[in-house]
């Protein structure tokens, strides 16, 4: 199953095309105006997203290779 | 002698020092001096790609764009999460054929994959070309730093040439086992300014993150959003996918690759690079917080907000900790362009000519290059004026168009021969200079298009050019060969 890979094509969908409805100033979120919030919360994803192909890919199981 | 002044001093020392100390240990040969003996883990490869991250450019461009542009400054904060994406699945393929065939240069590894000198000296004059007016950019932004944060009493000039000679004398000793070590302390002191400034600007001034956009959204609301023309949706995403893309193209990025062990800690950095390049929204906040208390700064200016807002907030010791900060800002990204530079004018063209030198001899050259690669970029420094400006504004360009051929050579069956990599590369470039030179948009070539693709990036045309050229020419050579074979219905 290489599914998991196709994670990997989220954030780049909800950065490029999500950019086309988050490009608003309003509703403020955490601080920050909308638009700006969107890229930070497609950031935090980014990093969770490839946690979770990380541990799925079979290729990091196994041995410490170091 | 200031406070301040005595602080950058202090850590360009202990830099310097950490530099050289880095070599302790180590036989230094050719493939140590450029790759680390390929033995870096998680964390040295880690920080070594974010050097290119987090350089002056970081202090002063970044901030300058928030301030001056506002919204738009977030396609940098967006094109890192792709370009780290990418990075899990192409650079592993990379790093393993780089070992196998112990490549040292980016060059090498299409003169390897292509198995072609002539490609090779291509993208090594192409990737000299991008790379000197980089390290110049540096420098630049190195004197005004460290001149700002010495309240004047250091001139850009002197400031950049003690830069300089610190780069060349760690690079010629240490190779990237300096760059590595630097470069521990330069991301320590970089996180800590930039967090710390990027929390206490906006609370000190404004109270809170809130009220900092409340009074910018009262002000100046444009700064918030995307615009509808000029630096629109489009502009963001076609801006993002190219400099995503190019961001592993360049010569001296592409060389850390192969410092790493093994191919996991390429992986691994996927998953934490994203949550570091957070470090970038208060970089942000910075250039947020200056709009309303440094107006007026416009132009080149732009990229002083930082600084200017800094002097007004801060006693000259803990300005003197940001201009230190900036400094190291360039010796990690400086020493790896020197390095790689070096590293291509003596593997990729003088060995060419000269295939009988040995490895010494071209290990040698290389070292003794690194100063004198020092003085031309210094000379440009202050004498090259528009060139190297527009020359800059190509670099990107430039090296994006190797994408193309180093995607296709990752697949088992290479669509594109040698020939057409080459064609692609070589018309994707000149396209690149005419419309830098001529100043030529998309717009003004083709004034009927619609407002959407007249705000794309023009380095996209390149690109596509390249594409095609690269595709027609690999068909021509393709057929050549077959018909030389004279095997029948070859795809």
């Amino acid at each position: 199953m290489r599914l998991f890979r196709w994670l990997g094509a989220l954030p780049i969908l909800g950065i490029l095309v999500g950019v086309f409805f988050a490009n608003r100033i309003h509703p403020f979120v955490l601080g920050m105006p909308f638009l700006m919030f969107w890229i930070v919360l497609w950031v935090v994803l980014t990093s969770m997203i490839m946690f979770v192909v990380y541990k799925m890919d079979p290729s990091n199981h196994g041995g410490d290779a170091e | 002698m200031n406070v301040a002044l005595i602080v950058i001093f202090a850590f360009l020392l202990i830099s310097i020092y950490l530099g050289i100390r880095a070599k302790k240990g180590k036989t230094m040969n050719f493939e140590q001096w450029t790759t680390g003996g390929r033995s870096f883990g998680t964390v040295f490869v880690f920080l070594l790609s974010v050097g290119e991250i987090y350089t002056t450019f970081t202090f002063l461009g970044a901030s300058g764009w928030a301030y001056g542009k506002g919204a738009p400054a977030l396609y940098i904060l967006a094109y890192g999460c792709i370009a780290f994406i990418i990075s899990y699945w192409l650079l592993p393929p990379i790093w393993r054929y780089a070992k196998e065939n112990r490549l040292v240069s980016q060059s090498d590894y299409f003169v390897y994959k292509y198995n072609s000198p002539a490609l090779g000296i291509l993208v090594s004059i192409v990737g000299i070309v991008a790379m000197i007016p980089y390290f110049v950019l540096q420098l630049k932004g190195l004197g005004i730093i460290v001149s700002q944060a010495s309240y004047g009493s250091i001139s850009p000039n002197l400031a950049i040439w003690i830069g300089a000679i610190s780069i060349t004398v760690f690079v010629m000793i240490s190779g990237v086992h300096g760059s590595a070590w630097t470069s521990v302390l330069k991301d320590i002191i970089i996180l800590v300014v930039v967090v710390f400034l990027g929390l206490y600007l906006p609370i000190h001034y404004y109270g809170s993150f809130t009220q900092m956009f409340h009074a910018i959204d009262a002000a100046h609301p444009e700064l918030l959003t995307l615009p509808d023309k000029g630096m629109s949706v489009y502009w963001f995403i076609s801006t993002i996918l190219l400099t995503s893309l190019g961001f592993y193209t360049w010569p001296h990025g592409f060389t850390a690759i192969y410092t790493a062990k093994n191919e996991r800690v390429f992986r691994r950095n996927a998953v934490v690079f994203p949550l570091y390049q957070l470090v970038l929204l208060f970089v942000f906040f910075v250039g947020f917080a200056a709009i309303l208390q440094v107006p007026g700064l416009q132009g080149a200016t732009e990229d002083l907000a930082l600084l200017k807002i800094s002097k007004l907030a801060f006693p000259p010791w803990f300005v003197g900790v940001i201009g230190a900060a900036g400094l190291l800002a360039a010796l990690v990204p400086g020493s790896l362009l020197l390095m790689a530079t070096a590293t291509l004018i003596s593997k990729n063209l003088y060995k060419v000519f000269r295939p009988r030198a040995t490895d010494g001899q071209i290990a040698k050259l290389a070292t003794y290059l690194v100063p004198i690669i020092a003085l031309v970029s210094l000379y440009f420094t202050s004498n090259g004026g528009q060139t190297i400006v527009a020359l800059l504004l190509m670099g990107y360009s430039f090296v994006i168009q190797f994408f193309p051929s180093l995607f296709f050579s990752l697949f088992r069956h290479n669509p594109v021969t040698w020939a057409g990599a080459f064609y692609g590369i070589l018309v994707g470039e000149i396209v690149v200079v005419y419309m830098t030179v001529t100043n030529t948009s998309i717009g003004s070539m083709m004034p009927f298009l619609p407002q959407a693709v007249k705000d794309l990036n023009p380095g996209i045309v390149a690109l596509i050019v390249n594409i095609v050229v690269m595709f027609i020419v690999s068909l021509l050579t393709r057929n050549v060969r077959v018909s030389r074979h004279g095997t029948a219905s070859v795809t």
